[in-house]
């Protein structure tokens, strides 16, 4: 337990830094709060809309996919350690759950769930031309 | 308690002060270097050469009106730059930053020059980073304003994109070591190769080094990737409805974030605390902070040279090519490590 | 002595998290304090010399799901739920569906009752580690799941790929393509 007593040290020693400047910038600082500098920031203009308006699913997907990776990395270490353990039918048990895996990626690339900019596929293949279109 | 146990408090407490003060280093040698680069001076009006400009910032910083929208939430406004520099101090807890060493007899047991010795201590890196987003994302959303959420969202994004290929960059040097604890991937590169080329990991991982490297600064919304804070496009993302010392925090979290991946770096890659000379008289740790230093100034150096990238080039250089690269360096790696069954 | 203390604060702190978790209105702070209860798990894990899943704990539960917890709460613009009202709607009021569900909920706190009582000693469980290599313990974890439980592997892989695919279809749908 002795390491991860560091760990415990140094995470509430970061939480009383930041609650201590914090704190203390509170009790320093002059507050004169008028409306206009407590309204959020629009580049100098009256807020338009509420704040909370809904957001592209892109993200919703991003996290998802990051999600199952995520999984996948969290396998992939006690792999790594046990390597030289498992020897080469352990490489090869790997690749096949990379290969599993990587049909999923490739499915989510075709589909587009990996595409920021809605056109970038097209624009691609008109700017390289039609000989090297997929 | 017993002397040893002192000592270890003492240690974690030099961490932590050092900690304190890179995050204020770096902010004048960032200034100061992109001054050089663009051939003018940085700050040098306060203090010798300009050195105390951190300390006038932190002061005045301390001292300027504490805004929140009236629209934010409280509790979570204050919790996201609490969050955000909880975790980048508690990431170097994992890192050790010296060899064990008695202090010259002083104690029994050797005890370790870093805050925690964990034999888990890469997985314990990753867990501690993805525990990052959450500063960020905490203080899109807090703030209620369109900017802010947009940001906030952005930069998550883009940071658990970039955190597979941190990963699995990592997994790479842990097959060559055997061992999650980086003591031991540290102490599996010292020696040397014809007596005279250092047996680094980033000799024998070239790729995993620059994926890694890469990754790590997608990783602390640095230039190039530092989309989600760019002025131009979002005034300050996340940050945009801060003020004073919690605005200020954000900054600080990410250069001891900087600091981090630095470390990890040069723990996993470049031999931590090894090299000629130095280590016999117990200053290995000179080496060590002499190699953060290198690659911080690289990181100083990228960003004020290299352009930004576009948030949708960034996410698609994510995903597409590093992840992939990041994956076939694994396999081939561990292909290799099998075939030459080191 | 002081194990049983750490134990009883990690635990206090789950169960008072999750409680909590339930009894917000705001759902972004639901997100936040079930991170909360997660990092005590962690912490429980820990104690119980088994640094791997503490870990792994909170790399996937923590640091993934529950990022996409907090983007779904942030996307779909969760609105704050009102105060619970005690009138003709309430549940235990009701027949049928809100009588059911009161007894299952009474159902289950007999079993966790019924567990409790049952369980070994806390003390017991936590010191007595007995000669688990903790040093080595990812190894192990990583041999074993490679040898013995080599085909709940490769299920796994299967699932992942089935999820993927899922999250594909459903984001899909809902943009109308």
């Amino acid at each position: 337990m002795d390491g991860w007593l560091g760990v415990l040290i140094m995470l509430v020693l970061g939480v009383g830094f930041a609650a201590v400047m914090i704190g203390l910038s509170v009790l320093l600082g002059p507050k004169n709060p008028t409306p206009e500098k407590l309204a959020p920031y629009e580049c100098g203009m009256p807020a338009v809309g509420d704040a909370r308006e809904r957001h592209s699913v892109k993200f919703y997907l991003v996290a998802m996919i990051f999600l199952l990776f995520d999984i996948e990395i969290a396998f992939l270490y006690p792999w790594a350690v046990a390597l030289r353990d498992l020897g080469w039918p352990g490489l090869m048990q790997i690749v096949t759950f990379f290969m599993i895996l990587s049909v999923g990626y490739l499915y989510v690339w075709r589909k587009g769930a990996l595409d920021w900019a809605p056109a970038a596929r097209a624009r691609n293949a008109l700017r390289r031309g039609p000989r090297k279109a997929a | 308690m017993d002397l040893r146990f002192a000592v270890q408090l003492g240690i974690i407490g030099l961490t932590f002060f050092m900690l304190i003060n890179a995050s204020a280093v770096l902010v004048l040698a960032e200034r100061k270097i992109m001054g050089f680069m663009q051939q003018r001076y940085g700050p040098y009006l306060v203090g010798p050469h300009g050195m105390l400009q951190p300390l006038a910032d932190i002061v005045k910083l301390l001292f300027k009106e504490e805004l929140r929208p009236k629209a934010a939430d409280k509790w979570l406004f204050n919790l996201a730059p609490i969050l955000s520099v909880a975790a980048a101090f508690t990431a170097f807890a994992t890192v050790p930053w010296g060899a064990e060493t008695t202090f010259f007899g002083l104690l029994d047991d050797p005890v370790s020059l870093g805050v925690a010795d964990l034999n888990v201590g890469v997985l314990v890196i990753f867990a501690v980073t993805s525990m990052g987003v959450y500063g960020i994302v905490l203080a899109g959303w807090a703030s209620n304003s369109k900017y802010s959420l947009l940001g906030g969202l952005r930069a998550s994004a883009q940071m658990i994109s970039y955190e597979l290929s941190y990963a699995t960059a990592l997994a790479a040097v842990i097959l060559l070591a055997g061992s999650l604890s980086v003591r031991e991937v540290v102490d599996a590169q010292s020696g040397y190769w014809l007596g005279f080329i250092p047996r680094w990991y980033v000799f024998l991982q070239p790729v995993g080094f620059i994926i890694y490297v890469i990754a790590g600064v997608a990783e602390t919304n640095r230039a190039p990737f530092d989309f989600p804070e760019a002025e131009q496009e979002l005034v300050a993302g996340y940050n945009t409805e801060y003020s004073a010392v919690r605005f200020a925090l954000f900054p600080q979290a990410e250069y001891i974030n900087m600091a981090t991946m630095s470390a990890v770096a040069t723990d996993l890659y470049l031999g931590g605390w090894h090299g000629p000379f130095l280590e016999q008289y117990g200053l290995g740790w000179l080496w060590f902070l002499m190699k953060v230093g290198l690659i911080l100034f690289t990181y100083i150096w990228v960003r004020w040279t290299v352009p930004r990238y576009r948030y949708d080039q960034l996410m698609n250089f994510g995903w597409k090519w590093l992840f992939p690269a990041a994956v076939i360096n694994l396999i081939v790696t561990a292909a290799l490590v099998l075939y030459f069954n080191a | 002595m002081p194990d049983t203390l750490i134990f009883y604060a990690l635990s206090g702190l789950a169960i008072l998290a999750s409680a909590l978790v339930i009894g917000q209105r705001n759902p972004m702070y639901s997100v936040m304090l079930l991170i909360a209860s997660f990092g005590a798990l962690a912490g429980l894990y820990i104690q119980l010399d088994a640094p791997f899943v503490a870990v792994a704990q909170i790399v996937i539960y923590a640091g993934a799901i529950m990022v996409l917890f907090l983007f779904v709460v942030m996307l779909l613009n969760a609105p704050q739920e009102d105060a619970a009202e005690w009138d003709r709607t309430h549940p235990l009021r009701q027949g049928g569906v809100g009588r059911f569900g009161a007894m299952l909920a009474l159902l289950l706190v007999v079993q966790l009752a019924w567990a409790l009582m049952r369980a070994n000693d806390v003390s017991d469980a936590v010191s007595s580690r007995g000669d688990v290599a903790t040093v080595s313990s990812v190894r192990e974890v990583g041999r074993g799941l490679f040898t013995d439980y080599m085909f709940a592997f490769e299920a796994t892989s299967i699932l992942i790929l089935v999820a993927m695919v899922g999250a594909v279809v459903l984001a899909r749908q809902e943009r109308g393509q």
